[in-house]
């Protein structure tokens, strides 16, 4: 391994995690945090701590010349970013290259050919994945003309948008001009980017990704799917591997979809390709790429016994892949919960604070991917996101019993959390029987408060 | 290339009779933002619209003034830390080979320039924020300084 520190340009449970990874491999860690993060478990772990900036993350964490120069400055070969922040900005990848610091990731150029999700659209179709019904659309005539094949209901989409966001729904063709006008302000406002496009909405759509590993020359395998349409708002609560009742057919159709994305971009490091699976029409389409580690990414280590962390410094390092594709075992299943500091009775508002008591659960298949302990502060300048309790076990039913379990376990002073709220969605039979869809959670949601104007009402 | 102080100005105009807030020049090596004061960045590193530069007429990059930190920390004994207000590397002087902008017992103004910080090749300049007598300059040049560190502590004027 010639990489021997990384900066870690990251913070909370994920810095925690590459660490740990890290610690494991004899490489030395650097943590570049902001004054928020001075105290945090990261900044425990690491062999050294850089304050980069105050709280505020555009002036700390989304620094890319400060968070290269951090890692010039400390003798660091190479960079993890983590998710979110600048994981996925192609300039971060850029200077790095520019500047001889190891970008663990994918190249610039391929950032940014999955970041346009238009373009991503055009590498799918060119790489023969099936993409839902739809297209760029330059003007509203061009948006009334492929509306109509389509057909309604149709989402007008953010070319520069993703996961979920500067989407609008339009259920009658005669909305569409409107909608378009103002899913092309609300995106230029949004990302810099006013272009629009169009798909078909699906009514019952199962959120299904695939987790890839590229060695960057075209070498790709994939390590199995995850179904995430456990959702609220477009934000995912609940992922589990593999998709629940997913045909043999289907599952095998969307891994090699899904690989031979990846192939056809020669994908560089750890990535997941999203498909929206359309239940009714039993077909499945290109959503879009994620460049990047994910945040549920354990579930697919619970069953493959894979470090994806470790292959992706591997890959960054220039081993390439250490796996060939008939060498990945998928045992079992696993499931994981977001455990968030949100207060659920107040529209999941989120309660930043101090957590004056942690006491996570511990047994068979379980594991806590956290960076909160007694003492630790959520800070209210970043996502409230506080662990990943995730459980395995040879089948569904036992890793969700076990699951239901652990966050039984699971106790938290000094901050309000969605523990409640996971123990209420395990225990519903829909999703215990498995295969929910992506608007599965709001209709839950929707009953339940029903019921509950009913009572009180 | 370069640009002199009287480009700087001349270039700050424009900026200024324009609807634009911010410019950011690069050639070669030379790099110069300018930001119309009070404007907010998302992404980029901080660099406040730059009064005229100091006179740099060989060096290809005209240094920017650094936001001065909002508050300086007072420590014991009366004296005041001025903060590193980004991370970079610290430099005492405007050129290697040239005298430090301040040293121990010189007198310094809030807007006196005490050192540059360096990211990336672009220099920030970093004011005293405070008036009084340097006491003492933790900070080494040429060396690394995180967000906060302690440039120079001062004994600030009664």
């Amino acid at each position: 391994m010639t990489i021997r520190r990384i900066l870690i340009a990251n913070r909370g449970e994920i810095a925690v995690r590459v660490i740990r990874t890290c610690r494991e491999l004899g490489i030395e860690t650097v943590l570049a945090a902001s004054v928020a993060d001075r105290e945090s478990m990261g900044a425990k772990l690491a062999d050294r701590t850089l304050c980069i900036g105050p709280a505020a993350s555009s002036e700390s964490y989304l620094r890319i010349e400060t968070i290269v120069q951090a890692a010039l400055s400390s003798g660091c070969d190479a960079i993890h970013p983590g998710y979110g922040f600048l994981s996925e900005r192609a300039a971060l990848a850029q200077l790095c290259e520019d500047e001889g610091v190891i970008f663990i990731g994918p190249t610039a150029a391929q950032i940014e050919a999955v970041g346009d999700k238009l373009r991503a659209r055009a590498e799918a179709e060119a790489a023969n994945v099936p993409v839902a019904p739809g297209g760029s659309v330059a003007s509203v005539e061009e948006g009334v003309a492929l509306g109509q094949k389509i057909g309604a209901p149709l989402l007008v989409k953010a070319v520069g948008g993703g996961g979920g966001r500067g989407m609008k729904l339009v259920e009658n063709l005669d909305r569409l001009p409107d909608a378009m006008a103002m899913a092309s302000a609300e995106a230029g406002a949004a990302f810099g980017d006013e272009r629009v496009y169009l798909e078909r909405f699906v009514a019952r759509g199962r959120h299904v990704e695939v987790q890839l590993l590229g060695d960057g020359t075209g070498g790709v395998i994939h390590l199995g799917e995850r179904d995430c349409s456990v959702q609220r708002r477009y934000q995912k609560l609940i992922e589990e591997t593999p998709g629940p009742n997913l045909s043999p057919e289907m599952q095998e159709r969307i891994r090699t979809a899904a690989v031979r994305f990846g192939g056809h971009l020669s994908y560089r490091g750890a990535g997941t390709v999203e498909f929206l699976v359309d239940v009714d029409r039993e077909q499945f389409y290109f959503l879009e790429m994620n460049a990047r580690i994910q945040v549920e990414h354990p579930v697919t280590e619970m069953v493959t016994g894979v470090d994806l962390v470790a292959e992706q410094i591997a890959i960054a390092d220039g081993q390439g892949l250490r796996l060939a594709q008939q060498e990945v075992r998928l045992d079992g299943c696993a499931i994981e919960c977001r455990i968030n500091a949100e207060d659920p009775a107040r529209d999941f508002a989120p309660s930043p604070g101090t957590v004056t008591k942690a006491i996570w659960p511990a047994g068979e298949g379980i594991r806590i991917d956290t960076h909160i302990c007694d003492g630790a502060r959520v800070p209210p300048y970043y996502d409230s996101l506080m662990a990943k309790l995730i459980a395995h076990g040879p089948d569904r039913a036992t890793a969700l019993e076990r699951l239901r379990t652990a966050l039984a376990n699971t106790h938290i002073e000094g901050v309000a959390t969605n523990i409640a709220f996971h123990l209420r969605l395990l225990g519903d039979p829909e999703f215990q029987a498995g295969g929910v869809d992506t608007g599965y959670l709001a209709r839950l949601m929707a009953a339940d408060s029903h019921s509950g104007e009913r009572k009180h009402g | 290339m370069s640009l002199t102080a009287k480009d700087v100005s001349e270039i700050m105009k424009l900026l200024e009779q324009s609807s634009f807030d911010e410019l950011a020049l690069e050639i070669g090596d030379l790099k110069l933002r300018l930001r119309r004061g009070g404007a907010g960045f998302t992404d980029e590193p901080a660099a406040p619209a730059a009064p005229p530069a100091p006179p740099a007429p060989t060096e290809a990059s005209a240094p920017v003034p650094a936001k001065a930190p909002a508050a300086t920390t007072a420590v014991e004994n009366g004296l005041v830390d001025v903060p590193a207000p980004l991370l970079g590397v610290y430099y005492r002087a405007p050129k290697p080979g040239e005298p430090p902008f301040i040293e121990v017992g010189q007198t310094v103004e809030e807007d006196t320039v005490i050192g540059i910080i360096e990211v990336m090749k672009l220099m920030n300049s970093v004011r005293a924020g405070v008036r009084g007598e340097v006491v003492e300059i933790p900070a080494q040049n040429a060396a690394l300084v995180e967000y906060g560190d302690t440039l120079i502590r001062v004994r600030p004027a009664s």
